[in-house]
């Protein structure tokens, strides 16, 4: 057990037991926050499986762009008296069966785990080239994909006047 | 190097968490806040997957890829929300059913 392997373990139980916070807690603030601390101990678990481009990234678009993105969402569908924070449930038992029911699923497919290779891949480096080479159509795809999104969100929230 | 079945095994645990929460929370937001919960469960098995294939990225980039897609959807979901919430003065997804009745 080194101290690799406890950090591991750390990490991993802070995101399981951060999303489990989501599914329990009843403010939508604070869901807010426990997926900030899923993302970031996510991160934590890329960096030690030496991919930490995507680390990085996760951190960056994550934490810094969509969690803001949701904040910003929350203060403004929220009324001011601070009641609709709360959130209640619905369907309880058939959303439960749901989840454990698949949970169940996937895990008897799970192989136990056979030693990884460890070669360790020159992380940044090749993910620049490969995207810029290989991936490079869909890399523009991607930015094209942005492009779309940001211009409809604006003109899904504009006020547009209906013409006359 | 970690071990690949403890991240495919939670990996599988955030998707169903995330699907639980997008199915049972009365609120929009929730929703998309599960769905980002099950896109970051399928990006931990795509790096845990890349780990069995020492030097080739492509389940870095395919995450990286997902991510994009996460933003996209991020936005776009989040206006359409505010969209709702002007027009019915509501977030709850139960009360907007207008092409139900």
């Amino acid at each position: 057990m080194t101290g690799i392997d406890i950090l591991f373990y750390i990490l991993m139980g802070l995101a399981a037991g951060a999303a489990l916070a989501i599914l329990f807690s009843k403010n939508v603030f604070k869901s807010a926050l426990y997926l900030l601390v899923t993302l970031l101990a996510l991160a934590g678990l890329y960096v030690l499986g030496y991919a930490e481009f995507v680390a990085v990234a996760q951190i960056l678009v994550y934490a810094g762009g969509i969690l803001v993105i949701i904040l910003f969402g929350i203060m403004l569908t929220s009324k001011i008296s601070g009641h609709a924070l709360a959130v209640g449930h619905r369907h309880i038992a058939s959303g439960a069966a749901v989840g454990l029911g698949l949970f169940f699923l996937l895990a008897r497919y799970v192989k136990p785990s056979s030693d990884p290779n460890n070669l360790v891949p020159e992380n940044t480096g090749d993910i620049g080239l490969t995207l810029f080479s290989e991936y490079s159509l869909p890399f523009e795809i991607a930015g094209l994909l942005l492009l779309i999104a940001l211009v409809g969100a604006a003109v899904v929230t504009a006020h547009l006047k209906p013409k006359a | 190097m970690l071990r690949t079945d403890l991240l495919v095994y939670l990996g599988a645990f955030l998707f169903c968490t995330g699907l639980t929460i997008a199915i049972i929370k009365r609120n929009v937001i929730m929703v998309l806040l599960g769905i980002e919960l099950m896109l970051n469960g399928s990006n931990v098995n795509l790096i845990a997957f890349n780990q069995q294939h020492g030097e080739a990225l492509h389940g870095h980039i395919f995450a990286l890829f997902v991510i994009i897609v996460a933003v996209s959807e991020a936005a776009i979901g989040l206006a359409i929300i505010l969209r709702v919430y002007r027009y019915y003065q509501s977030s709850v997804p139960d009360q907007i059913s207008d092409l139900k009745d």
